[in-house]
């Protein structure tokens, strides 16, 4: 089995899997990071988004020995101590979730989404950014109104140049 | 206006303290945090005990026909295979149906009944080893002709249970004598529940051959029950807990027992723990769905739009099991008037037995497609007479002299010709109306549409005996509390408003009260969290345990104080008494000296229904919630393309405990009901296979299909029954608000068609669907 090498959430890792593990199950099984999600097995719902070296990425069909020497934030490794990101704020500030299972999906890509537009997100771009991560409670009208505030807390704390 | 026998000295309206908190604030979510940070555990993320198999499902090739091979030799061979299990293993009943109707096999046995139905189960070392291993077996199935559609079934006279039908007055001698009449065929298409959490379960052996199962399901206690019948234990050997789901809307509760009975199946068989999580594409495969039906109506009414007379037969696709369909089916029937008097009317029911996977409890509960036939009809009929659809509904609503409903009970609490109204003026409807029809005279290729419709929804399980829920309270020496009840998390915000019950109880914070996993442990024979019915029910039985706990510290108190109990309160974290302050923590710490118990249960039923089956009559409901939603919609005449441009939706919750919850569940329910209707498409191929089995082919909305306008008014009202602070349920009714796009639809398409011509919409009204309808309406063209 070949061995892989990342830093995820700033800690280096290394570990032997098989050449076919994917990305998700190499954080979920073998880090126990349970946050990041598996909805549907095939990149279409985001629940299992992560940044891979800065950017989002769908864990569920990456393979993990593609990160290797990769740089890997989960959820679990945005907040600074107990401090949550803005963005993890935002949701949480503006009842954008329900269920719970999209949400940290929903929070990377929005992380994400922010720093591709340098923080100028207006309601068309987010909904158009977001097709690609599924909300079944449907809550999307708080979800796009909490990726709106994010961005803004972004902004003007400077989350966006410094990441 | 205290004192029914349900809620003993409490005023399910009042609180103690003569004011309220935590309760009509909106408060968070309970695991907001823990959902953003990702340290909320559902099944999948609990940490596995040592040695933990994974399970794999083999499941059957064919929709129908006799087993007449099975070899299972090369996947007991594969690598990593512990255990390959199949019906014969089963040491207590193969038999897990919900309402005991000995139709619904854990494992199928000697035949199977439609394509992806479970044969047998791997449990192997890794979940890939287990998926691979399933892959391996031969399964031979006989040649037999499945039954595929309803009409397959009626003409096979295929049904899973005899008709049921509520009927008031002479609907045929009616429509003979109507001044008008107009008949149809609507389709109505099914809805899968797209959970984004999967169905799972992680069974765990424990000593004397119990069993402990960590599951993903509204109803713990079927999970209970089922396992305990599979393993061939009584019910005490068995214990189910959920914390949370990750979605549920009525596809965990009657279908969540299959995957707990197997992991647990397993777990006995290996002697190990096991975990099953089925696959997203064997989920939509294997569990079961919104009924699709056929709804084959006749309408007869007079010139002005009156109806007098309203016949409409549903043929429901139930699936080759019975499962939840009877009481589905029910609702369905229990709906068809909606908020409308007719005054003869009648809703048939045939409950189709089909070779397709068993549907199932849905959001609505057979509701939704009772009211969109009949809000269908009322299209028709305001397009036959050149009358606007919303001055058509408001003349049909209940109202004086006229709000008996078919099945006798009174609509006591009538408040949809209001909220109709409110609509009316708050989306500025006349006003668009005519900027709509300028712009679809000058428009000949995107034309508009708008529509206001109502909705009606009755409160309560109609299996009247559901309607009770349990509560366990604790208060412990440093005065924090631990909160239990019946009812289960799915992200609707049960959790959190039980807790801000129970904290204004206590005058407490919100942050004393522990929200803890539902479980069979410490609230047993629980209903399902279904109904739209959990904080009615829960925060009811968790208020009485708490309230209790509280009498007796009140007495305590008074005893202690030299005080009577009438000048004893407990607000901010205090208890005063008289002038004096004691912390509540303090007064606990001291009754726990004085030997005063600090712990109770709590247990809630619904006063007033009742409900005779076979007579058709009774009150069913304990109240109605009501609501209506304006859609305006844009659809392209040339590709069928639809948008929602604006929704504007007044929604009745009583008195809302947490209106932030309250608005989520009313935004989420209208845009998952869009999805029913609009782009959420169940396809069968000719062989019984399910081919919309992921999210590439079965569209559940997206952020983008949300409207652009989408503004929600909570009605401000209180419940003039007496339910938890005179709040309403709120889980399923605004699913049916949807409604208004399906119409808007049809009003831009009625817009190309004169009166004489009826539009032939289905729902979904898909792209492809509104296409058929605009060029079926131009072919027809006189």
């Amino acid at each position: 089995m070949p061995k892989v090498s990342m830093t995820v959430n700033g800690q280096a890792v290394s570990a032997d899997v098989e050449a076919r593990t994917l990305l998700v199950d190499f954080i979920r099984e073998q880090l126990r990071l349970t946050g990041t999600h598996v909805g549907c097995d095939t990149s279409q719902c985001g629940a299992c988004v992560v940044h891979v070296d800065g950017r989002a990425l769908k864990s569920c069909t990456t393979l993990a020995a593609q990160c290797e020497g990769a740089s890997v934030t989960t959820i679990e490794g945005l907040a600074k101590g107990d401090d949550l990101h803005p963005m993890q704020e935002a949701f949480r500030e503006n009842h954008g979730l329900q269920c719970g299972f999209c949400t940290p999906g929903m929070i990377m890509s929005a992380v994400d989404m922010v720093k591709r537009h340098g923080g100028k997100l207006d309601e068309q771009t987010i909904r158009h950014e977001l097709e690609g991560n599924l909300c079944r409670c449907t809550g999307y009208h708080n979800i796009v109104k909490a990726i709106a505030a994010g961005s803004e807390a972004m902004t003007s704390s400077g989350r966006v140049a410094a990441e | 206006m205290s004192g029914s026998p349900e809620t003993g000295t409490l005023d399910p309206q009042v609180n103690t303290t003569g004011e309220l908190r935590s309760v009509r604030t909106s408060v968070r979510h309970d695991s907001a945090a823990k959902h953003v940070s990702g340290a909320a555990l559902y099944v999948d993320d609990v940490g596995e005990p040592a040695g933990t198999l994974q399970i794999a499902i083999g499941a059957s090739p064919a929709a129908k026909g006799p087993i007449v091979g099975l070899d299972l030799d090369a996947v007991r061979t594969a690598p990593g295979v512990v255990a390959v299990v199949t019906a014969a293993d089963i040491p207590g009943h193969n038999e897990i149906s919900p309402v005991g109707a000995g139709d619904d096999p854990l494992l199928a046995d000697t035949k199977v009944l439609f394509h992806g139905q479970p044969v047998f189960i791997v449990a192997a070392e890794t979940r890939e080893a287990a998926r691979r291993a399933a892959l391996l077996a031969t399964i031979r199935i006989g040649e037999a002709e499945p039954l595929l559609t309803v009409e397959a079934a009626e003409a096979a006279d295929s049904l899973i249970s005899p008709d049921f039908n509520i009927v008031r007055g002479d609907p045929g001698k009616a429509l003979e004598t109507a001044a008008n009449r107009m008949s149809g065929n609507f389709p109505i298409g099914g809805q899968e529940h797209f959970y984004l959490e999967g169905q799972a379960a992680l069974a765990i052996p424990q000593e004397d051959g119990d069993m402990f199962v960590l599951t993903s399901t509204q109803h713990p206690s079927e999970v209970q029950k089922v396992v305990a019948e599979v393993l061939g234990l009584p019910i005490n050997a068995v214990v189910s807990e959920v914390r949370r789901m990750g979605g549920g809307f009525g596809g965990k509760e009657s279908q969540a027992c299959q995957w707990a009975g197997l992991a647990a199946l397993a777990a006995r068989v290996t002697g190990r723990p096991c975990k099953l999580r089925l696959d997203r594409d064997d989920d939509m495969v294997m569990t079961g769905k919104r009924h699709d039906m056929l709804a084959r109506w006749q309408v007869g009414y007079d010139d002005d739009g009156m109806l007098e007379a309203a016949d409409i037969t549903f043929l429901a696709k139930c699936g080759f099991s019975t499962d939840l369909s009877n009481s589905v089916i029910d609702r369905t029937a229990f709906h068809t008037d909606n908020a409308y008097f007719v005054p003869h009317i009648a809703a048939r029911t045939k409950r189709m037995r089909t070779n397709t996977v068993s549907n199932t409890a849905f959001r609505g509960f057979g509701g939704p497609q009772g009211m969109l036939a009949i809000e269908h009809v009322m299209d028709q009929v305001a397009h036959r007479l050149r009358i606007d659809p919303f001055d058509l509904r408001m003349r049909n609503l209940y109202g004086p002299d006229r709000d008996v409903t078919p099945y006798g009970m009174t609509v006591f609490d009538n408040i949809a010709p209001e909220v109709m109204e409110k609509t009316e003026a708050l989306s500025g409807y006349r006003a668009r109306r005519r900027e709509i029809a300028e712009h679809n005279a000058e428009n000949p290729f995107l034309r508009k549409g708008l529509a206001i419709t109502p909705v009606k929804f009755g409160i309560s399980f109609t299996a009247t005996h559901l309607n009770q829920a349990g509560a366990l309270v604790h208060v412990y020496t440093d005065g924090s509390v631990h909160l239990n009840h019946g009812g289960t998390e799915m992200g609707q915000g049960l959790f959190t408003k039980v807790a801000q019950v129970v904290a204004d109880e206590f005058g407490i914070d919100l942050d004393k009260v522990k929200i803890t996993a539902t479980t069979t442990a410490k609230v047993p024979n629980t209903s399902p969290t279904a109904a739209s019915s959990g904080t009615d029910l829960n925060a009811m039985a968790a208020r009485i345990a708490a309230a209790r706990i509280r009498e007796r510290l009140t007495d305590f108190a008074a005893e202690t104080y030299d005080s009577v109990a009438a000048d004893i309160r407990f607000r901010d974290n205090q208890v005063f008494v008289g002038n004096r302050a004691v912390g509540f923590a303090d007064l606990v710490r001291q009754a726990y000296m004085a030997r005063i118990s600090l712990s109770s249960t709590g247990f809630y039923r619904t006063p007033k229904i009742h409900w005779d089956r076979e007579k058709g009559q009774g009150r069913p409901f304990f109240y109605f919630a009501y609501g209506a939603s304006c859609s305006e919609v844009t659809i392209d005449t040339l590709t069928g393309e639809l948008r929602v441009d604006r929704v504007d939706i007044v929604h009745d919750v009583g008195k809302s405990l947490n209106p932030a919850i309250d608005i989520g569940q009313i935004e989420g329910g209208f845009v998952q009901g869009m999805g029913w209707l609009t782009t959420e498409e169940l396809v069968w191929d000719a062989g019984g296979r399910l081919r919309t089995h992921a999210p590439s082919t079965y569209k559940i909305p997206t952020s983008s299909d949300v409207p652009a306008e989408f503004n929600v008014h909570l009605h401000d009202g209180i419940n003039r029954e007496e339910a938890i602070y005179g709040s309403k349920a709120v889980g399923e009714p605004p699913l049916m608000l949807a409604i208004s796009v399906h119409s808007a639809i049809f009003d831009a398409i009625a817009g190309l068609a004169p009166p004489v011509v009826a539009i032939p919409l289905d729902a979904p009204a898909t792209p492809e669907a509104i296409l058929r309808a605009v060029t079926a309406v131009r072919e027809a063209r006189p």
